[in-house]
């Protein structure tokens, strides 16, 4: 593992809620609030956390598809979190995304050429020979029949159209990409298929990704790091195999122990599944202190005034809880 | 899993997809017929004057009030003059103020809806302009309009291209703004999809994400109030006309000669149902056409 590749700190997304007769804003929906982490070049780190806690928001945030509310990003040397969207259009080749709705993210009046080709129209001056070569090697590249250049999205399978955001993701040769929950809206089979699709084009290309995903076993398949979000804050961040045997922030526990056993020989009783009680609080009023001391099952007096610190418990290892604070 | 293409094997050149659109155009029944009656209706009204060269505004009082005949095919009116060709010389008014102000209509429209859906910040203002033109009373303003700008119109493009400039700026510019609210409804909702915060992720600046991905996919609702448009401006055309406000009373128009009609409509009736079959053609076929236009444009209905 080189340096990092991507450096987020304390970053921010709050939207504003406006109400009353001025349409005057009145508060703010917390969506991603205060996250830092790092992407090594070349690893992929996963991001997981249950419906609603600012995972999507926060991998769009990080390629600046919104105006951010505070923080730092650092994208391959370059700090992009405040300069204005103008500007960002040098460092677009080197991110890109993949979206988590096949259906939605393809244009249904352009051709699969022209969709794969959109990014190659911006940011090249290429011949359209030179582009129509560079399509079909792209093509060639996430396992599509060149023949189908010329059709329409509505007449693809949903695997086959991830494949076209795949393509149009690889299109410019970037070296960090977003998959935002790519394989959330495909059947299971589909799934692995583009899987393991994503780890091919890793190998061949030295991609970093964040993966973003609420599918926790495919997120061990396939990332390195995992990051667990609740409420818009990372509460752990660990290394695959630590996270997953040994768990330390309850929040982690509580989502691990809700993954289904295949075997029923090592399936678990069902006392030793940790089911949290209560709703996940509104993020337009977050509690005071932790965010987890409403639902935790070893909650503390500390942790409903104090907000704990996201820290480095073991090296590599870094959790918010109050609970680790006198380990080291 | 789609089978691997064999590399080194040319993939077929695209064909060209305006041939596609025919293919599906062709489907559609209604719109070939459309497309025909449209056709021919323009054929006749821009060639008939070689063909029927008898002078609409030739009065002949001894000949006047005839039926069907081999030498007033459409009769004659209270002054004798021949009806047929007063239907070709309106015609070519009526079909140029239709199409000319419906065209107008659906600019206007369209670029207050796109800019008003996808710039947030004229959202409001362009949106309060829109309801103050939907607010105004628009036959006292077209009266106002045409008080004012006739003479001075006149003056610079001779009397029938004046009025003529006049009733399709008039019409235009107090019809556009249905189009514009519908548009840009349908600007918001697609402002929302994925593919625009793809394409935005790539770093398409606003100017093409709206010809490449917002306008093409609000074809349909342009299309509709487009086809609806040309009823309403040879509509809007005859009204002005008939309160004396538009063309002058001997220059003929379908909506004149409508209106003309209607004094004898119990001698007769054939007076008003020519020139109403031809308003009423013209709207059915262009809607038709438009509706075969818009199934074809859509790749999603072409080719099932």
């Amino acid at each position: 593992m080189s340096a990092a590749l991507v450096q987020v700190r304390d970053l921010k997304m709050h939207f504003p809620i406006y109400a009353g007769l001025f349409r005057r804003q009145v508060g703010s929906v917390k969506a991603v609030d205060g996250v830092s982490f790092d992407i090594m070049a070349g690893e992929t780190l996963g991001l997981v956390g249950e419906s609603g806690c600012g995972k999507s928001t926060c991998g769009r945030a990080v390629l600046r598809l919104y105006d951010i509310t505070g923080g730092s990003i650092t994208i391959d040397g370059r700090e992009i979190g405040h300069v204005p969207q103008s500007a960002l259009m040098g460092m677009r080749p080197t991110m890109q995304m993949v979206f988590q709705d096949p259906q939605a993210s393809l244009n249904p009046r352009m051709t699969v050429a022209a969709i794969i080709g959109e990014p190659l129209d911006e940011h090249t001056d290429w011949s359209k020979a030179q582009k129509l070569d560079r399509i079909y090697e792209l093509m060639d590249q996430v396992g599509l029949n060149r023949q189908f250049a010329h059709r329409y999205p509505h007449a693809f399978s949903g695997g086959q159209r991830q494949r076209i955001g795949i393509a149009r993701a690889l299109a410019l040769k970037p070296k960090f990409i977003v998959c935002d929950e790519p394989i959330a809206a495909l059947d299971v089979s589909i799934q692995a298929q583009v899987v393991n699709l994503l780890e091919t084009l890793q190998d061949e290309l030295g991609l970093t990704y964040l993966f973003i995903s609420h599918d926790l076993s495919m997120v061990r398949h396939i990332a390195d790091r995992v990051a667990v979000m609740y409420l818009g804050q990372v509460v752990e961040l660990a290394p695959r195999e630590a996270l997953y045997h040994n768990p330390l922030h309850p929040y982690t526990q509580a989502l691990l122990s809700a993954v289904p056993e295949p075997d029923p020989a090592r399936a678990q009783t069902p006392q030793s599944r940790i089911i949290l009680r209560g709703d996940v609080p509104s993020p337009a009023d977050p509690p005071k202190g932790c965010n987890f001391c409403t639902r935790c099952p070893q909650v503390m007096a500390r942790c409903k005034t104090e907000a704990p610190i996201f820290r480095e418990v073991t090296p590599g290892r870094f959790v918010a809880c109050h609970l680790y604070e006198t380990v080291n | 899993m789609t089978e691997p293409s064999i590399p080194g094997v040319a993939a077929r050149p695209p064909r060209n997809h305006w041939w596609d659109v025919w293919d599906q155009f062709k489907v559609h029944k209604g719109a070939l017929v459309g497309a025909f009656f449209f056709l021919l209706i323009v054929f006749l009204v821009l060639f008939g004057p070689l063909l029927w060269d008898i002078d609409p505004t030739k009065t002949n009082i001894r000949s006047r009030n005839q039926g069907m005949s081999w030498a007033h095919p459409f009769g004659t009116d209270q002054l004798g003059r021949d009806i047929f060709a007063r239907m070709i010389a309106g015609g070519r008014v009526s079909m140029g103020v239709g199409l000319t102000a419906m065209a107008l209509s659906v600019i206007i429209g369209t670029f207050v809806g796109v800019i008003a859906g996808y710039f947030k910040r004229l959202d409001g203002v362009l949106m309060r302009l829109t309801d103050l033109f939907l607010a105004l009373p628009l036959m006292p303003l077209l009266l106002v309009t045409v008080l004012l700008f006739r003479e001075p119109l006149s003056a610079a493009f001779g009397p029938e291209g004046g009025i003529f400039v006049l009733m399709v700026s008039a019409i235009g510019i107090t019809s556009w703004m249905q189009t514009a609210r519908i548009v840009r409804g349908d600007v918001l909702a697609l402002k929302e999809r994925e593919f625009v915060l793809a394409a935005r992720s790539i770093g398409t600046p606003p100017r093409r994400m709206i010809t490449r991905h917002i306008l093409p996919n609000v074809m349909s609702p342009i299309m509709v109030s487009a086809t609806l448009g040309i009823a309403n401006a040879i509509i809007t055309e005859s009204a002005l006309s008939f309160l004396g406000l538009g063309f002058p009373p001997d220059f003929p128009t379908w909506g004149r000669l409508l209106f003309d009609g209607v004094d004898y409509l119990t001698q007769y009736p054939e007076r008003v149902f020519w020139p109403g079959l031809a308003i009423s053609l013209t709207v059915l076929s262009v809607n038709y056409v438009g509706d075969g236009l818009r199934d074809a444009l859509d790749p999603r209905i072409r080719g099932r």
